[in-house]
């Protein structure tokens, strides 16, 4: 491995600064996220008048069940549903 | 390189520990278990590794940069089952990322460009392969003394002020420059392996 000088690995440390903290945490929480996306589905398959207003506002039935809505929840609920 | 890590007293504590500590494939062991807790560190472990590779190299706008991001783990997450080399997990999730920075880059174009030829296709090769180097770097600061791994990353990753960093690790201001000259020369000699690795994360740099 060639010489590490201090500036360069200053500079190698700072190239990954952390993410935003509520981005983590979204994925973080992906696991009881598909937990709580099952019991919407459930919900949904056995009362119609709950999946038409999940139809109509996904995002907001995902924030109601403690959810946060990330895309790619927001796109597997909207598959699951339609 | 990966750093020296004790997966069995990793195993016992939170997050951080395990992301610090479990190697790569220990950890994607535990989370293909159902261990929610191994998730939460792999999420750690390689969340500025998927943020750098967007932000940095593909400098994708910060909405594209979140789709990109919770994508790349609800993927990983759904598809670890498929990884057939468990120590393969760092190049699995960065060619997901830049795969997906690609799809992301073509999608925006398409939608304001109508000659597909001027699309973006690659970021560029120079910081993908400074963006690797950072994360090696990120790595080796594992093996650093709690307090050398917290200046430097405080320091030169979140641009904290000498006056941030010292009221919150509770030192004096005028003490920072000397503690980060030394854990910078700390680090140098975990990373050239001149030494071996302090391993006591207790150690302290005063």
């Amino acid at each position: 491995m060639s010489a590490y000088d201090i500036e360069r690995l200053s500079r190698l440390i700072g190239m990954l600064p952390p993410a935003p903290a509520a981005w983590v945490g979204a994925a973080q929480e992906l696991p009881q996220a598909r937990r709580e996306l099952d019991g919407i589905v459930a919900r949904a398959e056995a009362d119609a008048e709950f999946r038409q207003a999940l139809i109509a506002d996904l995002e907001g039935a995902l924030q109601a069940e403690g959810v946060e809505p990330t895309w790619p929840l927001l796109d597997e609920l909207r598959r699951r549903v339609s | 390189m990966e750093a020296a890590r004790d997966d069995g007293a990793a195993a016992a504590r939170g997050p951080a520990a395990l992301s610090g500590e479990l190697s790569d494939a220990r950890l994607v062991a535990q989370c293909r278990s159902g261990d929610e807790q191994a998730w939460r560190a792999l999420v750690e472990r390689f969340s500025r590794y998927v943020y750098a590779i967007s932000v940095q190299a593909f400098r994708l706008p910060a909405q594209d940069a979140e789709d990109v991001f919770q994508e790349v783990f609800a993927r990983v997450y759904e598809r670890l089952e498929t990884l057939r080399e468990d120590e393969a997990v760092r190049p699995w999730i960065g060619q997901l990322t830049r795969r997906l920075c690609i799809d992301r880059l073509r999608a925006g174009s398409r939608e304001t460009v109508e000659d597909t030829d001027e699309l973006p296709e690659t970021a560029a090769d120079d910081v993908l392969s400074q963006v690797e180097e950072a994360f090696d770097v990120h790595d080796a600061m594992a093996a650093l003394p709690e307090n050398c791994r917290e200046i430097l990353d405080r320091f030169f990753a979140r641009d904290e002020s000498y006056r941030t960093i010292g009221d919150a690790l509770g030192l004096p201001a005028g003490t920072i420059a000397s503690r980060i000259s030394r854990c910078l020369e700390k680090l140098r000699d975990v990373f050239e392996g001149r030494n071996q690795p302090p391993g006591a994360s207790s150690e302290q740099v005063t």
